[in-house]
C-alpha cells in the first residue's frame, strides 16, 4: 500500500503510473524520515482585499497584477490570501551534503521535500477553508508567480506583504528564485460563491505534455 | 557619561515599536517606514518624543531597513534617509532635554537602528559576504557622522548575516556595537542556530551588548533569557513584542497591554536583563508602564563564563569536559590523493573528507589546505566557504599563512579555531589581533624562537607567555587551548613521557584545555595505529581534551570509546553499546564470485556487492577486460531502460555509484600494473548566474564521469566570464548549462553569446526545467537534452565525431 506522499515523490521522481521497486520505495522512506529531522517547516498567511483594475488585471494589496490565467482564477473573488511557505535551511544542506556522497538520495531528497512542501501547502489551504468558511467565503486553488501568465517578478511583492524574510526567512535572489530552496509562494481567491470543482494545480496546467503530470 | 559606562551596572530602557504607530498613522502596507523621516520629519520626531517621555533613555532611529541592499526608492537617496533619521532622534532629544526641570536632566542616547538585509547569504542564497559588510557598513559609518552614539543591530535571523553586520559596523565606525537576534519559542533562529552558537559568535566579535528582540512576547522569551544568561558574559537586551501577532481583518494584531507587559518586563529584568524595551505592537503606553514598574531595580550583576567554546553556524562545542574529537583528514600532508585535488580544484573531493569525518563522529574539523604551488588563501576561503554548507561541525583554521588565516576567520559563520600560534614573538603578533578583531580559540604551540624546549617546565613556561600575551589584546584565557606537541619516539627517547608531563602540567597550573596532534608520536614507526592509540588513551587520562586524530581510524575510535565509557562520560555506556554490541554477530559473509555478476550488481544499485565482486574479478581478470566485457555492457543496460521508460531516475543513479565504486578498484589495480589511464574526454558543466538550483547539473555529472567523461564543474551561479575563461584556459570543446527558470535563462544566453565570441569552436548543450527544443534554439544552444542520459549521448556523439563536429557552430539566433 503506497501512500499518497509517497505517490507524489515517485511522480517527481519520474514513475508516473509505474510502480516503484523496493530500493526506490526504502530510498523514498530513508528519505522522509531524515527530512522529518531536518526539514524546520514555517508559513506565514496574510489576507489583502482584491478588486479589478481593468481588463486581464487586478489588484491585491499594493499589488498590481495583468494576468489572464489568475483573473480567470480569482474572477469574483472579493479578498484573496497570500501566502509563503518553507521547509527551511537544513533541506537545503541536507541535499547539498547528498549530492556529494549520494546522488540517488540527493534526487530522493528532491522529490519528497517536494511532495513535503505541497502536503504542508495543502494543511494551510485546509485551515484557511476552514477559517474563511466561518466567514462565509470560499477558497479558490491556489496559484504561484510563475504559473501560467502571472510574472515571477510578483514574487518581490508577495514576500515584502508577508515580510516573508522576518517572519519565516523566506526571501529570493535576483533572479527571482525563492531561497530556502524548497519554498513556495501563492495566491487564494476568497469569493462568497462557491467555484464549481476545487481540484489542485497539477490538473488545470496548460501544459498537458508534461512528463510529471499526475494524470497522463 | 558613554552609554558603555553605564551598561551591566544600571538598568538602561529602550523605546518600543515604530512600524505598527506609522500604520495607525496612515502609513500604507508596501510603503517603505524610512521615507517617512523625509516625508513626515515632525511624526517621526514625535514618536520619539512619545517614547522618551515614557521613560526610554535609548531611542532608535527609524533606520531599521536603511541598507544598500533593502533601500531601494527612486526619490530619496540612502544618505539623506539616514541623515533625516538621525536628526528627527536628535530633534526629539533636544525637547525633551530643554523641557526637563533643573535636577531632572538625564542622558539620551541616540542609536542607529540597523535591521536585515531580507536576503540569504551565500552559499544558500545569492547576497555576497563581503557585500552585505560594505552595506551594513556603510549605514554604520553614515550614522556615525550625522551623531548617532552606537549602533544597534536587531531581528537577525542568521547569524551569517548578524556577523556581516557587526563586521561592517566595527570596520567603518569607532561606536560601541549592540546586537539583538530573533528566536522562535524552541530558542532556535531561523537558520537553525541556537543560543549558545549565537553568544560564541558575537562575543568572539566583541559586541558591546547581546540579546534578543522581536518574534516573540515577553512570556515566551523569559526561558531563553535564563539560556542567554547560563552562556553569555555580556549585558543582555530584551525587548520582545507586545505578545505573539494575531491576524484580525487582514491586519497583524498584538494582544498584551501595558500593564501585562509592564509586569512581564519586570519578571524580564528580575531575571537578568539589563537593557529592556519593545518590539513590534508596543506602543510608548507600553513602555511608560514598563520603566514605572521596573524604575529603581537593578539588574543582575554580568558574570565572566569561563567555558572555552568554538562554534558553527548551529553547533557549539565546548572543550574542557568530555573529550572532542578533531578529524584531521583535511590536510595535503602525507597524502597523495589529496593534493591532487588541491592541485585540480577538486573540491567535492575535499568536502567529501568533511562528511565523512563527521559521520565518523568527529566533533570539530581541522581545515590545512597548505601546499607549495596553490594560492592558499584564496583556497582555504573557499574550502571553509563550502564545508559550512555540507557540515554543521565548526572548523579548526589550520595554517601559518597571515592571509589565508584572516580571509577565513572572516567569511567564517561563527566562533571558529584557528591552528595555530606559538610563543614565537612574531606569530602572536600576527595571531592575536585577528583573535581580537574575528573572535575565535586559539591553538597556542609550546615552542619559541629557540625552539620546542626539552623539559615539561619549559614548555609549561611558554604556554604561560602565550596565555599573557593574549590577555593584552583582550583575548581571555578560555580562549586559548594550549598543544603541548607530540614528539617522536624514534628519534627522542622521552619524548611521549615529556609531552604527557607537559600536558598535565599545563591543564592544571593554568586551567586551560589542550589539544595534541596525536599520529605524530609514531613516525617511523612499523604498526603505527598500536603505539598512536595507547599513546592517545595515556594522553586523555593526563587530561587531553581534544585530540588531532583521523576518526575513520577503527583503533583510535576503541581508544576514545573505551576511554568515554570507562570515564563516565558515556551515560550508561549507551553510546560505546551501540557501536560495539553489533560487532559480536557474525558478519554477513562476503558475496561469493559467482553468485552474483558485476553487471547484475551494478544494474540493481548495489554498491557493496559491486565493489567485493569487483575484488574478487580481478584476482582472474584483466581490469581493462572487466570494463569491457561487464561494466559497460552492465552500464548501457541501465541507460537504454531509462530512455525506453523501464528504470528510473533513482534506478539510474544508484546503478552508477555501484558503478563508480567498481571503477574506483580497477582505477586502483591498472595503477598497481602501471597502465596509464588513456585521457579523458573534458566537458565543463555550470549552472548559470543567477541560479542557485544545482541538481540537475550535478545529475548530469555523476552520470557523465560515469561514462567516462572529465567532468569541470564550475558550481552554481557562474557568471558568463568564468566559464568561457575556463574554456579558453583548458582548451574544452564541450560546454553543458542548466537554468530552472525563465529569469535565469537570460544568463544562458549571454554565456552561449559570450562563447561564439571568444570559443568559437565550443559546443553548448543545455537542459534545465524551463527549457524546450524552442527555446534552445531561440538562445543558440547546439543541444537540448531532455533529461541526463541524452546530455551523454549527445557528449558521446560528439567525441566520437558524429555529431556534426566540421559543422560551424549554429549561429545566432536573429
Amino acid at each position: 500500500m503506497t501512500d499518497r506522499r509517497t505517490k507524489e515523490a515517485l511522480r517527481y521522481l519520474g514513475y508516473g503510473t509505474h510502480a516503484a521497486d523496493e530500493r526506490t520505495l526504502e530510498l523514498v522512506r530513508d528519505c522522509f524520515r531524515d527530512l522529518e529531522t531536518y526539514a524546520s517547516a514555517k508559513s506565514v498567511c496574510r489576507i489583502f482585499d482584491c478588486v479589478p483594475a481593468g481588463p486581464e488585471s487586478l489588484r491585491i494589496g499594493k499589488m498590481e497584477i495583468h494576468s489572464r490565467s489568475l483573473g480567470k482564477n480569482l474572477a469574483g473573488c472579493e479578498k484573496a490570501a497570500v501566502f509563503g511557505a518553507t521547509l527551511g535551511t537544513g533541506v537545503d544542506r541536507l541535499m547539498r551534503t547528498a549530492s556529494l556522497t549520494d546522488m540517488a538520495r540527493a534526487v530522493g531528497y528532491q522529490a519528497c521535500a517536494a511532495a513535503l512542501l505541497e502536503e504542508y501547502c495543502d494543511e494551510i489551504q485546509r485551515k484557511l477553508e476552514k477559517e474563511a468558511g466561518e466567514e462565509g467565503l470560499w477558497v479558490r486553488p491556489r496559484f504561484s508567480p510563475g504559473y501560467g501568465d502571472f510574472d515571477i517578478r510578483h514574487q518581490r511583492d508577495i514576500l515584502e506583504m508577508l515580510d516573508a524574510p522576518k517572519v519565516i526567512g523566506l526571501s529570493m535572489t535576483d533572479g527571482y528564485m525563492l531561497t530556502p530552496v524548497k519554498s513556495v509562494t501563492a495566491l487564494a481567491g476568497l469569493s462568497r460563491v462557491k467555484a464549481d470543482c476545487h481540484i489542485h494545480g497539477c490538473e488545470e496546467c496548460e501544459k498537458t505534455d508534461c512528463a510529471y503530470r499526475r494524470s497522463p | 557619561m558613554k552609554i558603555t559606562e553605564r551598561l551591566g551596572n544600571e538598568l538602561l530602557f529602550f523605546d518600543g515599536g515604530m512600524g505598527t504607530l506609522l500604520q495607525e498613522r496612515g502609513l500604507e502596507p508596501g510603503e517603505l517606514p524610512e521615507t517617512w523621516n523625509l516625508l513626515h520629519p515632525e511624526i517621526i520626531t514625535e514618536i520619539h518624543q512619545a517614547y522618551l517621555e515614557a521613560g526610554s533613555d535609548i531611542i532608535l532611529t527609524n533606520t531599521f531597513g536603511a541598507n544598500a541592499c533593502k533601500f531601494h526608492d527612486d526619490r530619496f537617496s540612502l544618505e539623506d534617509i539616514i541623515r533625516a533619521g538621525v536628526e528627527n532622534a536628535r530633534k526629539a532629544r533636544e525637547r525633551v532635554q530643554e523641557q526637563a526641570k533643573p535636577g531632572e536632566e538625564r542622558e539620551i542616547y541616540i542609536a542607529l537602528d540597523m535591521g536585515p538585509t531580507g536576503k540569504l547569504l551565500k552559499p544558500m542564497g545569492d547576497l555576497d559576504f563581503e557585500e552585505a559588510v560594505r552595506a551594513f557598513g556603510g549605514a554604520a559609518a553614515l550614522g556615525e557622522a550625522c551623531g548617532a552614539d552606537f549602533i544597534h543591530i536587531e531581528t537577525m535571523s542568521d547569524t551569517y548575516e548578524a556577523k556581516a553586520a557587526v563586521l561592517g559596523a566595527k570596520e567603518r565606525t569607532s561606536l560601541p556595537v549592540f546586537l539583538t537576534l530573533i528566536f522562535d519559542e524552541k530558542g532556535r533562529l531561523l537558520t537553525g542556530g541556537d543560543v549558545e552558537t549565537a553568544v560564541a559568535m558575537a562575543e568572539g566579535l566583541r559586541v558591546d551588548a547581546l540579546g534578543l528582540n522581536c518574534g516573540l512576547g515577553p512570556a515566551q522569551m523569559l526561558p531563553i533569557l535564563d539560556r542567554f544568561r547560563e552562556v553569555s558574559s555580556l549585558p543582555l537586551i530584551i525587548k520582545p513584542n507586545a505578545g505573539l501577532p494575531r491576524q484580525r481583518e487582514g491586519k497583524t494584531c498584538y494582544d498584551v497591554t501595558p500593564e501585562e507587559f509592564a509586569g512581564l518586563m519586570k519578571e524580564t529584568v528580575a531575571r537578568g536583563a539589563c537593557l529592556a524595551g519593545g518590539c513590534c505592537g508596543t506602543t510608548p503606553a507600553h513602555i511608560r508602564a514598563m520603566t514605572e514598574a521596573c524604575r529603581g531595580m537593578r539588574p543582575l550583576p554580568v558574570t565572566e563564563k569561563e567555558e572555552t567554546v568554538v562554534s558553527s553556524y548551529g553547533q557549539a562545542v565546548r572543550l574542557g569536559r568530555e573529550p572532542k574529537i578533531i578529524g584531521e583528514r583535511i590536510n595535503p600532508t602525507g597524502k597523495k590523493r589529496f593534493k591532487e585535488a588541491l592541485k585540480q580544484h577538486d573540491m567535492d573531493y575535499i568536502l567529501k573528507e568533511g562528511v565523512t569525518q563527521e559521520e565518523r563522529g568527529a566533533h570539530i574539523l581541522d581545515v590545512n589546505v597548505g601546499l607549495p604551488d596553490i594560492d592558499e588563501a584564496a583556497v582555504m576561503k573557499e574550502t571553509v566557504q563550502e564545508l559550512q554548507s555540507v557540515t554543521s561541525l565548526p572548523l579548526q583554521i589550520d595554517t601559518v599563512d597571515a592571509a589565508a588565516m584572516e580571509g577565513a576567520m572572516r567569511i567564517y559563520n561563527g566562533k571558529p579555531m584557528i591552528n595555530s600560534v606559538s610563543g614565537k614573538q612574531e606569530s602572536m603578533d600576527m595571531v592575536f589581533p585577528l583573535v581580537q578583531k574575528y573572535g575565535g580559540v586559539v591553538v597556542g604551540l609550546t615552542l619559541d624562537e629557540a625552539g620546542i624546549p626539552a623539559t615539561a617546565e619549559a614548555r609549561a613556561d611558554i604556554a604561560g607567555r602565550i596565555i599573557r600575551e593574549a590577555a593584552r589584546y583582550g583575548i581571555p584565557k578560555k580562549d586559548i587551548v594550549i598543544d603541548v606537541l607530540t614528539m617522536t619516539i624514534s628519534s627522542e627517547k622521552d619524548g611521549a613521557k615529556v609531552t604527557l608531563d607537559a600536558l598535565e602540567l599545563v591543564k592544571n597550573r593554568y586551567q586551560v584545555a589542550t589539544v595534541l596532534g596525536v599520529s605524530n608520536i609514531s613516525f617511523g614507526l612499523p604498526s603505527r595505529p598500536v603505539i598512536n592509540s595507547v599513546f592517545y588513551t595515556m594522553a586523555l587520562q593526563r587530561g587531553l581534551s581534544a585530540g588531532i586524530i583521523n576518526p575513520s581510524s577503527e583503533d583510535m575510535r576503541k581508544s576514545y570509546d573505551a576511554y568515554c565509557a570507562l570515564m563516565g562520560y558515556d551515560e550508561n555506556c549507551a553510546a560505546y553499546i551501540s557501536r560495539y554490541a553489533a560487532q559480536q554477530e557474525p558478519q554477513a559473509p562476503a558475496v561469493r564470485a559467482g553468485s552474483m555478476s558485476l553487471g547484475a550488481a551494478i544494474e540493481k544499485g548495489l554498491k557493496e556487492e559491486a565493489h567485493s565482486i569487483t575484488r574478487e574479478l580481478v584476482k582472474s581478470r584483466a581490469p581493462l577486460d572487466i570494463i569491457q566485457e561487464e561494466l559497460i555492457p552492465a552500464l548501457n543496460r541501465v541507460g537504454d531502460g531509462f530512455e525506453k521508460g523501464t528504470l528510473f531516475l533513482p534506478q539510474l543513479l544508484m546503478s552508477a555509484d555501484a558503478a563508480k565504486i567498481a571503477f574506483a578498484v580497477l582505477k586502483e589495480e591498472l595503477a598497481k600494473e602501471g597502465t596509464k589511464e588513456e585521457r579523458k574526454d573534458r566537458i565543463i558543466l555550470a549552472t548559470v548566474k543567477g541560479d542557485i538550483h544545482d541538481i540537475g547539473k550535478n545529475i548530469v555529472r555523476v552520470l557523465l564521469e560515469n561514462y567516462g567523461f572529465e567532468v569541470l564543474d564550475l558550481g552554481k551561479d557562474v557568471p558568463p566570464e568564468k566559464v568561457v575563461e575556463t574554456a579558453r584556459k583548458e582548451n574544452i570543446r564541450l560546454v553543458g548549462l542548466s537554468a530552472l527558470m525563465t529569469t535565469t535563462v537570460a544568463s544562458m544566453e549571454e554565456t552561449i553569446r559570450l562563447l561564439r565570441a571568444d570559443k568559437p569552436d565550443c559546443r553548448v548543450m543545455v537542459g534545465g526545467a524551463v527549457l524546450n527544443q524552442e527555446y534552445a534554439d531561440m538562445i543558440g544552444a547546439d543541444f537540448y537534452g531532455k533529461d541526463a542520459m541524452q546530455s551523454v549521448r549527445y557528449a558521446q556523439e560528439f567525441f566520437s565525431g558524429r555529431a556534426g563536429v566540421d559543422k560551424p557552430a549554429k549561429p545566432l539566433y536573429n
